[in-house]
């Protein structure tokens, strides 16, 4: 029994991080209807900044939070840069710009970082561990749910929040009211790209530094943001819990840890074979 | 404006069309199926391509993009109604004022719409898109009345709406503009209740204007009426 709590609230942990990236996902989703496959990448770039930021002498929250402002920055640049030019382009031309994208940040962070492993730290002290979670994975748990709440706040409550929501699902009525369109769809990159960092930097500890680290946790983050459906941010949250666990407790008691991303390829062709729209996402309906 | 035209892509929609709005006034466009009406709308805003002149209090608009053109006070409650299906009904209002950074002006807007529409207010925390029709209609004049718009376009506001709807729906556009003072451009094919409403009209055809005058003066001419707006 012990055992198997132990597996639960790890997976908690890992599963905060799936949310955040799947988070991500689904805000880009959203704006775009497409998914961002350099989603993962992005985040491993920044991770690298962070790295070079700690190296440089910097503590490690003031590398932290200069990272995340960094990567916001560069995201928003990003969707003007590379993606407002295609805004218009068929969707395969977009998916092909997504895994571009991919390409190209995995090969310039291996050839400005190199492709050797590296540690990366984690910012917990060793008393905010608990009897079955090692302070890392508290910490990493409180800090995507405070990421979590504070974007939950941010889209709710505010005025900007709302006028990225409107953007995203009705552009022209959203100009009608004023709303500059582009700029929130590019703020909308800003922040994926921003929550993206910080999963970076929770994961980073666990799985070390690489350009390839993120590739295991997108799949998990791709099948978080699937099994909440798609476009619905709660249920990316939710997925994310979910595929954490049930991921560790596959790996621990059943299929054994070689086996464990099989879980996310198997639920991400489950979700869309069995329930494509997910647990919450909604179901599209077209007239024709 | 004056020799407004609008093309989407290749095909030319307007060919040269004059009008002249006053201030404060209701502003009738009426016109056949396919005549312009609602690009005509679309063109004053910056939602189609567009040459010639329009100006707006004295200012060239052409070729603005649409939100600076609603920034200028330029509210269009369009064809479809515009609803974000999604958010609540209180949403919807208040991103009508969205570029307005007042707190407590906006809180007022909101008390003053609720009073012209009370429904709305019954059904403020609901989805927009559970909304009835009419409601929907109402939701779409109130979000562009958050606006405090100088000229409000509407494009067929009567549209699948039944008879008593849109009969309360037009006395609430006749107070709107009574008591604060908001222009009204209407496009309507529902040619009668628009000339109720409005002090001068315009009729389109094909992308031009064929026919403008006091709607009381084309109310009451029959020719003009047989040929032009069919009742």
């Amino acid at each position: 029994m012990e055992a198997v709590l132990l597996q639960v609230l790890a997976g908690l942990s890992n599963g905060g991080i799936y949310a955040s990236l799947a988070l991500a996902l689904v805000m880009i989703y959203q704006a775009t209807h497409l998914v961002n496959f350099a989603q993962g990448e992005m985040a491993m770039f920044a991770t690298y900044i962070a790295w070079s930021l700690i190296n440089a002498g910097f503590g490690y929250w003031p590398a932290f939070f200069l990272t995340v402002g960094i990567a916001f920055v560069l995201g928003v640049l990003l969707e003007r840069l590379v993606i407002r030019p295609v805004e218009n382009a068929p969707v395969l031309a977009v998916v092909v710009v997504f895994i571009g994208l991919l390409v190209i940040l995995n090969s310039v962070a291996g050839w400005i970082f190199s492709y050797t492993i590296k540690s990366f730290p984690s910012p917990f002290p060793g008393a905010l561990g608990i009897r079955y979670m090692s302070p890392h994975q508290v910490g990493a748990l409180l800090v995507t749910l405070i990421v979590l709440a504070l974007l939950y706040l941010f889209f709710r409550f505010t005025p900007l929040g709302l006028a990225m929501r409107a953007a995203a699902q009705n552009p022209v009525s959203s100009r009608l009211v004023g709303i500059r369109v582009g700029w929130m769809l590019a703020l909308g990159w800003g922040l994926a790209a921003a929550v993206g960092a910080v999963a970076g930097m929770m994961v980073a500890p666990i799985v070390y530094l690489d350009p390839n680290m993120m590739a295991g946790i997108l799949l998990y983050a791709f099948a978080a943001a699937l099994l909440g459906g798609i476009d619905s941010p709660g249920g990316a949250v939710v997925g994310g819990l979910v595929v954490g666990v049930l991921e560790n407790l596959l790996g621990a008691f059943v299929i054994g840890n070689e086996l464990k991303l099989v879980v996310a390829l198997v639920l991400i062709v489950g979700v869309l074979l069995v329930r494509p729209s997910g647990f919450f996402g909604s179901v599209q309906v077209t007239r024709v | 404006m004056s020799g407004l035209r609008a093309a989407y892509g290749q095909t030319r929609v307007l060919h040269g069309i004059d009008f002249r709005l006053e201030e404060k006034s209701i502003t009738a466009l009426l016109g056949a199926n396919g005549a312009g009406k609602t690009t005509t709308l679309r063109a004053l805003c910056g939602m189609v391509r567009t040459e010639g002149e329009v100006r707006f209090a004295g200012r060239r608009i052409e070729g603005w993009r649409t939100e600076d053109v609603v920034r200028l006070g330029i509210a269009h409650v369009p064809d479809g109604r515009g609803t974000f299906l999604h958010l609540t009904t209180e949403e919807n209002l208040r991103l009508g004022a969205y570029t307005s950074r007042d707190k407590t002006q906006v809180a007022q807007d909101l008390e003053r719409v609720y009073g012209y529409f009370p429904r709305l207010k019954e059904r403020s925390r609901q989805q927009a898109g559970t909304l009835s029709g009419g409601e929907q209609q109402m939701l779409a004049v109130s979000r562009a009345l958050m606006l405090r718009p100088k000229l409000m376009l509407l494009d067929e506001p009567s549209f699948g709406l039944a008879p008593l709807v849109v009969r309360e729906l037009f006395s609430i556009l006749r107070t709107i503009n009574a008591e604060s003072g908001v222009a009204l451009m209407l496009v309507e094919q529902n040619a009668a209740m628009a000339l109720n409403l409005a002090e001068r009209a315009y009729v389109i055809e094909t992308g031009r204007v064929v026919l403008h005058g006091s709607a009381a003066d084309i109310k009451s001419d029959d020719a003009v009426r047989r040929a032009y707006l069919g009742y």
